[in-house]
């Protein structure tokens, strides 16, 4: 007869105990698994990559539904167990009892909740599952301000999660630095200093008295009488074992529902694992070493002997930018030694505790490479006498091998950790590359290394490299999206060389592994055979966004924005008043003067569109693509026509490279600007391309940008003439449009090719006549009002294709 | 069930979306290959984005605001636990067409 194993909570220490007793024993035992939450098993740790948008829950889901019913592992999953009935051996779930032979208690941990009026207001939550992840992305679409209580691993995770995605967010931190109990107060620092860079404010030494507001949060109340204004509150300060259960039932909890080394509780036929225990007095809150319990848990359940043992934990945080690393015991202390390295300008510091002949501690920022070599120092308590003096440096100064990342990853010792997730050592991995695991893929399947929260992929992918030597490729590039293994550089390459001329012949000839791509290929296949083909590719309206595909920019409502040039920022009085009577016979919500030099009427309903396109056309009006990925403004100041300083005719010429440029596509937006002398009212310095006309000609700039970056451009050339001004901008744009990966800025793009090759290029006489003839060929096509294009030929695509309202309400 | 007919299957952009005004609201109808059309509520679950104005791609639509990917066979959004509404349609002669009973009589009822 198969035992009956009932398992509360699919978190991720009960997902590694079905996986570890499956693949010993398939049909040792009938497993039922009630979850809570509406889900099966995901790696929870990579929640905030989910809240920073990087990735999807798809990505994170370890477990579906196919997994459990291959094994037969029957779910009850939304379904929370309300007691455990140990005289008649059940486990009550909302829909019904089940028995069990043996019960596993996995329900992890609750977020703590301070204590303070207000908690329980909409709006408030806490950061556990992805209902809480979903919550907050849906708040920080509205934007606003958030404030994240708790300044530890996953408030920080939250609190970038949430500035990525746009919130104005306060940290408010009980103590006097961040992740006090991984970090000391320099890394706190530097650790405070890089998220306040990305816009984060930091409140150290603040205590949270209630949280206002009316129906919902408005403000955090702080004990010192400041209020942060908080339309979302995130309440990360710290979990507790969920134990109720267990306690209802009588088991022996202290912090922690109580297990011996083989994870029994104070009843032999229930076992308990992961957030909601207590061995020997301590409490878990990484992964790490519930893995470890997991395989003991599923020894004790096949009655095999084993023992769970506590080892160090170490630490990083998951947000891109903020490199920390911490392991072990820094305390200062007497008979400790701290050994230092700072490295201001690059914002490194490593600080190690050694305490006698042996490594302690280790904290470090800003440079982490060494980091898992250090714990295993550590861990393995290893005497470090000889290389005292070099240790800081890390394992490539030890033995005199060069400081190179591949050799000091081939001088790690086979036991060294390399996955601190899943406890995977570097003989493991090697042994699994030998066994035929030859790329990232496979070494993950085989291995687990890598598959938690990713932070180590770099090094596993190092001891590929060391291992298969020339029969391994470094992964160099992204691919593309989910629907090919291509970067945006081979496809661009290989459009060209294989002379593929359709989306049918990239999908078919690359390989593409979808029918037809998807809203993320789409529009960068379609930029990249318009750009390489002007004359034999059609432009492909329904792989373009819906501004690009309409001609006008959509609202959070569905209406559109509606932005006519106006070139050179020189605009006359007629069409002022057409401004006026389109907004006002098409009721725009709003007339806005943008931050580009025109005016924007927003609030046009979609089937309006070529409506209002008609009447503007009339007056002389026509697209601003302000929608577009291509020439968007070229901002002028008024020049040497009116201002006392101004130099050359910087409107005049601000003028002529619009008409030069509009119309055209380009890998991303791009934005011009010409002002008349060094004082640049225009602001031409953080432009993709921007003119200062000085009294010897025009400096022009390339690669500047003030939006989520900020760049100022670098000078490409000096030039003496107006004319050649325009040639030198228009071979720059043309050679941007032909190279750069879709959705690369030109500063970014500038970053990968440097500015040198560009101007070798565009400063090379034949080559520049040949971009500026390319350019103007491909011109031949696109620069011309599409609006007028669309009012004329397609006014019916923008309204309904039938109204069933009136028949249906007779 | 009782079949309308909308317009012409070409009044449809392959791989893009339509709308038709009925009593329930907006319904998308995409067009998602040569004579395969699928019909759904134009609405996105998470904040209304307007379903026809986004990229149509293999059976699937990615909603223009923030991105929601939906199944068409099911109306289900991939890695959300929401779902839109969809609804029969079919291809007869080059014609589409949508059935009344499932757009207009829920209303009524
Ligand atoms: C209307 C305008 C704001 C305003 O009221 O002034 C605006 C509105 C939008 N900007 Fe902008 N930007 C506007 C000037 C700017 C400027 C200022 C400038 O051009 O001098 C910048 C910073 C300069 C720069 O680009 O380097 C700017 C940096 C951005 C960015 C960040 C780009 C970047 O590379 O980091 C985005 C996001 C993107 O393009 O991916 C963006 C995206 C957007 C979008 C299109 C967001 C979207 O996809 O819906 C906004 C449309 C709003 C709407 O509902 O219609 N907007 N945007 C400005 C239109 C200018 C125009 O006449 O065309
Ligand atoms: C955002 C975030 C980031 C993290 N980052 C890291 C990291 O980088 N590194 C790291 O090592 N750790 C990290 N952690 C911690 C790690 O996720 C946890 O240690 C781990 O998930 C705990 O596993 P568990 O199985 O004990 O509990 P859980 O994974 O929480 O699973 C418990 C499950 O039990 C269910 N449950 C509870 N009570 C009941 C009941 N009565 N009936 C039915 N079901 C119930 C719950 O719904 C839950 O699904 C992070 C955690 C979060 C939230
Ligand atoms: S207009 Fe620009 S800055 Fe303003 S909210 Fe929209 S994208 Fe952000
Ligand atoms: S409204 Fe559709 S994804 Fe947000």
């Amino acid at each position: 007869m198969k035992q009956k194993l009932v398992v509360i909570g699919a978190g991720m220490a009960s997902g590694r105990v079905l996986e570890h007793l499956i693949e010993t024993q398939p049909d040792a035992f009938d497993i039922t698994l009630f979850n809570a939450e509406d889900r099966g098993n995901y790696n929870r740790i990579m929640l905030s990559p989910v809240l920073s948008g990087e990735k999807t829950y798809e990505d994170i889901v370890t477990h579906d539904d196919d997994w459990y019913a291959e094994r037969g592992v029957t779910c009850r999953f939304g379904e929370h167990v309300t007691r455990i009935d140990r005289e008649n051996k059940l486990v009550e779930g909302r829909n019904g009892a089940v028995s069990y032979d043996k019960l596993l208690i996995a329900t992890g941990s609750a977020p703590f909740i301070i204590p303070v009026p207000g908690k329980d207001l909409p709006g408030v939550i806490s950061y556990r599952d992805l209902d809480d992840t979903n919550a907050m992305i849906d708040a920080a679409a509205k934007g606003g301000n958030a404030v994240v209580i708790g300044g530890g691993l996953l408030g920080l995770e939250a609190a970038a999660g949430l500035a990525e995605r746009g919130m104005n967010v306060t940290v408010v931190h009980l103590m006097g630095h961040l992740m006090e109990r991984q970090l000391d107060e320099a890394a706190g620092y530097l650790l405070r200093k890089d998220l306040e860079k990305r816009g984060i404010t930091v409140r150290t030494q603040a205590s949270t008295k209630a949280i206002l507001g009316e129906g919902r949060a408005e403000a955090v109340l702080l004990e010192d009488g400041g209020t942060l204004p908080a339309d979302l509150v995130v309440m990360a300060v710290g979990i507790r074992p969920e134990t109720r259960l267990a306690t209802d039932a009588g088991l022996t909890v202290a912090r922690g529902i109580e297990v011996d080394a083989q994870m029994r509780t104070s009843d032999p036929d229930i076992v308990a694992v992961g957030e909601c225990i207590e061995y020997d007095g301590q409490l878990f809150g990484l992964v790490a070493p519930l893995y470890d319990q997991a395989k003991i848990v599923a020894k004790t359940l096949l009655d095999e002997p084993d023992a769970f043992v506590v080892k160090d934990t170490a630490t990083k945080l998951k947000v891109t930018g903020c490199d920390l690393f911490s392991a072990g015991d820094f305390a200062a202390g007497e008979g400790r030694e701290d050994i230092v390295f700072r490295d201001p300008a690059r914002g490194i510091y490593k600080r190690l505790v050694i305490e006698g002949d042996r490594l302690v501690g280790a904290v470090m920022y800003g440079d982490t490479a060494d980091g898992n070599w250090f714990f295993g120092l550590i861990k393995d308590g290893t005497d470090i006498e000889e290389m005292r003096d070099t240790l800081i440096f890390g394992p490539a100064y030890q033995g005199g091998a060069a400081a190179d990342p591949l050799s000091a990853v081939a001088a790690l010792p086979p036991e060294a950790e390399i996955c601190g997730c899943n406890g995977i050592c570097k003989g493991t991995i090697v042994q699994a590359i030998e066994g035929g695991a030859t790329d990232l893929g496979a070494v993950r399947a085989t291995t687990k290394a890598s598959a938690s929260c990713g932070t180590c992929t770099g090094l596993v992918e190092q001891l590929l490299q060391v291992t298969l030597g020339d029969d391994f490729q470094m992964p160099t590039a992204q691919p593309v999206c989910g629907c090919t293994d291509l970067s945006h550089e081979d496809v661009r390459r290989l459009i060209k060389t294989k002379e593929l001329k359709s989306q049918a012949a990239v999908w078919q000839e690359l390989g593409w592994n979808t029918p037809n791509g998807c809203h993320v290929c789409r529009p960068a296949i379609n930029f990249y055979l318009l750009a390489d083909w002007p004359l034999e590719y059609r432009d492909d309206p329904q792989s373009r966004f819906v501004n690009e595909r309409k001609h006008a920019n959509i609202q959070k409502d569905g209406t559109f924005s509606v932005v006519p040039r106006m070139w050179g920022g020189i605009t006359t009085a007629d069409e002022l008043r057409a401004i006026a009577d389109a907004a006002d016979k098409y009721s725009a919500k709003t007339v806005k003067v943008t931050g580009g030099q025109r005016i924007d009427l927003l609030g046009i309903r979609g089937e309006d569109l070529p409506y209002i396109w008609a009447d503007l056309n009339r007056a002389g009006l026509v697209s601003g693509h302000a929608y577009s990925k291509g020439l968007r403004t070229v901002k002028t100041c008024v020049g040497s026509d009116h201002c006392r300083f101004g130099t050359q005719d910087s409107t005049g010429l601000g003028i002529k490279l619009e008409k030069a440029l509009w119309g055209s596509w380009t890998p991303h937006k791009v934005k011009l600007a010409v002002s008349g002398c060094p004082r640049n009212c225009a602001e031409a310095t953080c432009k993709d391309v921007g003119i200062v006309c000085v009294d010897s000609g025009y400096q022009v700039g390339v690669g500047g940008a003030a939006g989520m970056d900020l760049k100022e451009t670098q000078r490409l050339v000096d030039v003496p003439t107006e004319e050649e001004a325009i040639a030198v901008t228009i071979a720059f744009v043309q050679l941007y449009r032909e190279n750069a990966k879709y959705l690369d800025r030109p500063y970014k793009w500038l970053a990968k090719v440097g500015l040198d090759w560009v101007r070798e290029r565009v400063m090379d006489p034949a080559e520049r006549q040949r971009l500026i003839d390319a350019f103007e060929l491909s011109q031949s096509i696109f620069r011309k009002d599409p609006w007028a294009e669309h009012a004329r030929d397609k006014a019916q695509d923008y309204a309904p294709l039938a109204d069933l309202t009136l028949e249906a309400a007779e | 069930m009782s079949w309308i007919d909308i317009a012409d299957v070409n009044d449809i952009p392959e791989r893009g979306a339509r709308v038709v005004k009925t009593p329930l609201g907006c319904i998308a109808l995409f067009r998602t290959g040569p004579a395969e059309v699928f019909a759904a509520s134009n609405s996105c679950p998470h904040k209304g984005g307007p379903l026809a104005d986004g990229i149509v791609h293999g059976q699937k639509v990615t909603c223009p605001l923030h991105n929601w990917v939906f199944d068409l066979n099911t109306g289900e959004a991939q890695g959300e636990d929401a779902r839109i509404a969809t609804y029969p349609v079919r291809i007869e002669a080059g014609r589409v067409l949508l059935d009344g009973a499932a757009i207009g009589k829920r209303d009524a009822a």
